[in-house]
């Protein structure tokens, strides 16, 4: 009962914040941050609660919802969703305190709608990623499409329609082919065992023959590859963030996006194991490609929210390969990078919005020596870049160094590739860095930029805290996710290479 | 022979006639002014006690043939009229399915308040269209209450044809019904030479494919000594006269497949729901495939089901036709009519995947699609018809523009019903969609899946380009509005609202019900 307990305070919020009389909005805004920090409360006890000696599901219930197609209200979580869980519920009263006035100043759309839509997708993101019948996280998977599209077209910059319009249909169309490969699977149950099933745990123990596989793999694959976006299949990402509210893209790359990366970790790997192995060289390429792509495309970009939504893809790229190399340091480190990930591009997204709404442009031409006019505001840009480049000391620099030592000791050629990915990082951060913050400040910027405000800064200081400290303690949330990660490897049944374990001494 | 009458098993269908009589007697000895209560009333009373006797038979425990569904069947399970008309599980839920839509139906068709001038039909369809003539019975506020008697004509012929159990019973159902039609159609009161162009070309193209459909029984005939189902079905195992039946099954099937509009049959499809009066077109597009889909389930499971390996092949080709002529076409279009047109034609597709199964879980999944799709779609057309202008309703796709601003309640429900059309999950049509994409591929129809999975994804593209337009676009300055309803749609409305949603959420009460439905009596 506890997921369902906590998909509830969200979901009383929404309709609460939903029903309040207009010209209420300062009200509206208060009770969804009420309920958003509820359920942080609920999310972070559900995390004290799991027992970390065991890698299974845990908080787990069932009931039955369609029986007729074997569809069932199942919910559990691992260490990983966990996780992933937490990091959202941090996410979602960060983004309403940073976007407090992100309604009124788009111009449209009311504000109650906007925090009642915030609070709707938090019930679907806690939904998707504690499903563990596959039927449900994909109902939650396509459910979470629609208030993102709302919070894009009615909130978002002046292309908003046509963002939202293909960011929709880059989903749906990835959602349509998880479709038909799940209706496979189902059919597939059937015939084996007699009735059909969407049961996570059930469908991990079906002896599907090698070409079956293959087959609904590919079709998963595609949905998560849209989603989480991966090199071809990402050019929606950027014209999304471009137009969104600086929370909307935060919740959307932060969060959303995750559940493309989570999909192949969770349900790719366990049900169809010879297929990922089959894929795994192919899907690294991929990975590989996205890792410089999304860089060098985000060294070249004029517009400072494309920039980030291209440092996202190439660090979903990592986030991909260390999936797929299936060691457990790889597999660790991508499922602690997703949450730094969450973390370090919120931080970015949110603090360039505050830069994008003070001076009027997203041009990065149109600032310059912001340092001068605005100090404390530049600092907290350079801790958000700076985890944005995987700094040591940072958290991300943890998982990102989990991912390359675990990939070394399955494909170095690959691994001494995606090092080279980490110069690039370096490159598009410190060159925006250098672009925007130092030189002389023009007349325009002197007087439109000004220094960070109170508020502002209570909703971004928690993640930089959150990215120092697990920079420095990243066993607290380590402890939490290798028990899952072990369970994983279980599921697929690979060990870690011989070498592993030498790297992993001297590694630590 | 004598002949016996079951009047329990065939009260549906007798009641509706019946009325159907009635209801012309009311016309001829009514004064003018009391006859659209009367007439309203006794087609409301008429489908409400139609409805019931579905019920009350559908529960009567008989149990008439338990080994072909491995169990005891609950509800009446018969051949009626000497076997001319089968009442069984299957029969009785696409009948339950026809009279709840002609319910919604008989509500939105009686609407008068949202046209200053009266209701949707031409005051005086015998008037030249731009008359004096018609402008005086305009402005004396004549009323053609003729089209109750047909409609409840039309009901009726719509009831017997899915139970139809022979090749006759089954030509005479599909007369009865669409006689009525082509009469209706042509009755619009605005734009009313469209109207009578559409009707015109519909009775034409639907003449034509009558007289296939008869030509195919003839050839059956020749070759099987028979026209009812199940001994066709027995005499074809045992005939080597396949250069009859062949060509027998391909004329029926083009009958059939002209009336659910499957490409290539379907170019009536656009023109005769653009022109129609907008309550027929929610009628039609729902009440009659549903019936048609009926009909063609009976003679492709019962009559032709040992001869699946000839006609699948071609049912192949003509749902991939459906599926991705209607989608792509729908995205070319500018007028909403003509769009859901389209789409609908893309749903005959959709729901040929069930028919090709031939299973149990085909046929199932076919029964709970066509419900969740004459809902939604009855729906859709409803608020088609609330939104107007000075001249008449807007339907052009530009009109449309904004209309979440002004009416946000109704713009939502068309969103609703357009994600439901659209096949989005918690939604009835999803639901559909999944059970027959399920069926499909569990026939080993992996391909055809594939292909309806991509005509869905350019069908999520118009549907979702209309919620941008209603909800991300400022409206024009003179723009058209969502006129208020009274009652009767206001309560059509909700009633398909209420089932788009429920069987999207909840639909394990339903899906027992088609599956308990069980198999067709042969």
């Amino acid at each position: 009962m506890l997921l369902t307990m906590l998909m509830l305070i969200p979901l009383i919020g929404s309709i609460a914040v939903f029903l309040l009389p207009p010209a209420k909005d300062l009200l509206a805004k208060q009770i969804a941050l009420g309920f958003s920090l509820a359920t942080l409360v609920g999310s972070v006890l559900m995390v004290l609660g799991l027992d970390n000696s065991a890698g299974g599901l845990q908080h787990t219930e069932s009931y039955d919802w369609i029986p007729a197609f074997g569809i069932s209200w199942t919910l559990g979580v691992n260490g990983i969703s966990a996780s992933l869980i937490v990091m959202a519920a941090i996410l979602v009263p960060v983004v309403i305190v940073a976007g407090w006035w992100d309604a009124e100043n788009s111009g449209r759309g009311n504000v109650k709608g906007f925090f009642s839509l915030i609070l709707v997708l938090e019930v679907f993101v806690i939904g998707v990623f504690s499903a563990n019948d596959l039927f449900l996280f994909y109902i939650f998977f396509e459910a979470m499409l629609f208030p993102i599209y709302f919070l894009i077209g009615k909130f978002g910059g002046p292309q908003r329609a046509y963002a939202a319009m293909k960011f929709l249909l880059y989903s749906l169309v990835g959602g349509l082919f998880m479709l038909a490969s799940l209706i496979g699977l189902y059919v597939v149950s059937a015939r084996e065992l007699g009735q059909g099933t969407f049961d996570f745990e059930t469908l991990t123990t079906l002896n599907m023959d090698s070409a079956t596989q293959k087959m609904l793999f590919l079709g998963f694959f595609f949905a998560f590859a849209v989603k989480a976006p991966m090199v071809p299949f990402h050019t929606w990402l950027p014209d999304a963030t471009a137009e969104a509210t600086p929370g909307t893209s935060t919740l959307l790359v932060g969060v959303l996006d995750k559940v493309g990366t989570f999909g192949m970790l969770h349900f790719l790997l366990p049900i169809f194991p010879e297929a990922s192995k089959f894929y795994a060289p192919a899907i690294i390429v991929l990975a590989v490609i996205s890792i410089f792509y999304g860089a060098l495309l985000a060294i070249g970009q004029t517009d400072v929210m494309r920039l980030i939504a291209f440092t996202s893809i190439s660090h979903f790229g990592f986030i991909v390969l260390g999936i797929f190399v299936m060691t457990s340091q790889g597999l660790s480190g991508s499922s602690f990078y997703m949450v730094n990930h969450g973390f370090s591009t919120g931080a970015l997204f949110l603090v360039m919005g505050y830069l994008v709404s003070r001076r009027g442009s997203k041009r990065i031409a149109d600032f310059g020596g912001v340092q001068k006019v605005a100090p404390i505001l530049t600092g907290v840009v350079l801790i958000s870049g700076l985890s944005g480049l995987a700094l040591p000391g940072m958290s991300s620099f943890i998982s990102e160094f989990l991912v390359l030592a675990g990939t070394y000791a399955v494909n170095p050629t690959a691994a001494i590739i995606a090092t080279f990915g980490i110069v690039l990082a370096a490159v598009y951060i410190l060159w925006l860095y250098q672009r925007m913050m130092t030189g002389v400040p023009s007349k325009e910027v002197e007087e439109t930029v000004s220094e960070i405000s109170r508020r502002e800064l209570v909703a971004i200081a928690p993640i930089l805290a959150i990215i120092i400290a697990l920079g420095f303690v990243p066993q607290v949330a380590l402890n939490v996710i290798n028990p899952a990660v072990e369970q994983v490897q279980t599921y697929v049944g690979v060990t870690d290479p011989e070498a592993a374990v030498g790297i992993e001494g001297s590694g630590s | 022979m004598k002949v016996s009458i079951e009047y329990q098993a065939l009260a549906p269908i007798i009641i509706l006639l019946a009325s159907g009589v009635l209801s012309v007697l009311v016309e001829a000895f009514i004064p003018r002014t009391f006859r659209r209560p009367i007439q309203l009333a006794l087609v409301l009373a008429s489908i409400v006690l139609a409805f019931a006797y579905v019920v009350i038979n559908a529960s009567a425990l008989v149990i008439a043939d338990p080994a072909s569904s491995g169990g005891q069947i609950k509800g009446l399970r018969e051949l009626a009229a000497s076997g001319a008309v089968a009442i069984d599980g299957p029969g009785m839920v696409v009948q339950g399915i026809i009279l709840l839509v002609s319910f919604v139906a008989a509500l939105l068709l009686a609407e008068n308040s949202i046209d200053p001038q009266g209701d949707a039909f031409a005051s005086r369809s015998s008037t030249l269209p731009g008359s004096e003539d018609e402008r005086q019975f305009t402005a004396q506020g004549w009323l053609q209450t003729e089209i109750w008697p047909l409609f409840l004509f039309c009901v009726g012929g719509l009831l017997l044809f899915p139970v139809s159990n022979d090749f006759l019973t089954m030509f005479v159902a599909l007369e009865v019904f669409s006689l009525p039609l082509y009469l209706i159609a042509s009755m619009a009161r605005r734009r009313r030479l469209l109207s009578q162009e559409a009707a015109l070309k519909y009775f034409i193209l639907g003449a034509f494919s009558s007289a296939f459909f008869l030509f195919g029984s003839a050839l059956i005939y020749a070759a099987t000594s028979s026209v009812s189902f199940s001994s066709v079905a027995v005499a074809m195992e045992n005939s080597s006269q396949d250069g009859l039946i062949i060509p027998g099954i391909g004329m029926i099937a083009v009958g059939l497949l002209f009336k659910v509009g499957a490409v290539p049959f379907h170019q009536w499809v656009p023109d005769v729901y653009q022109g129609s009066p907008t309550p027929l077109t929610a009628f039609m597009s729902a009440a009659t495939k549903v019936a048609a889909f009926g009909a063609l389930l009976r003679v492709f499971y019962v009559a032709f089901g040992g001869m699946r390996w000839d006609w699948r092949p071609v049912m192949w080709v003509i749902a991939i036709l459906s599926m991705v002529i209607g989608s792509l076409l729908a995205v070319t279009q500018t007028d909403i009519k003509r769009m859901l047109a389209f789409s609908s034609v893309a749903h005959t597709g959709f729901i040929l995947l069930g028919v090709i199964s031939t299973s149990a879980a085909g046929l199932s999944s076919t029964l709970f699609y066509l419900l969740a799709y004459a809902f939604t779609s009855v729906g859709v057309f409803a608020i088609v018809g609330l939104v107007r202008d000075a001249s008449g309703e807007a339907t052009h796709l530009s009109q449309w523009a904004g209309l979440g601003k002004k009416s946000p309640w109704m713009a939502s429900i068309f969103g609703l019903f357009l994600l439901a059309l659209a096949g989005i999950p918690l939604t009835s049509g999803f639901t559909g969609k999944f059970a027959v994409f399920t069926a499909a591929v569990d026939g080993g129809a992996t391909p055809l899946v594939i292909v309806a999975v991509v005509a869905s994804a350019v069908a999520a593209f118009f549907y979702a380009r209309v919620i941008v337009l209603m909800f991300f676009t400022e409206p024009p300055a003179d723009g058209p509005s969502v006129v208020v309803p009274s009652a009767f749609t206001t309560v059509a409305i909700g009633i398909c609202a209420a089932f788009t949603v429920l069987l999207g959420i909840v639909p394990q009460p339903v899906l027992d019900l088609v599956i308990n439905a069980g198999l067709f009596l042969r």
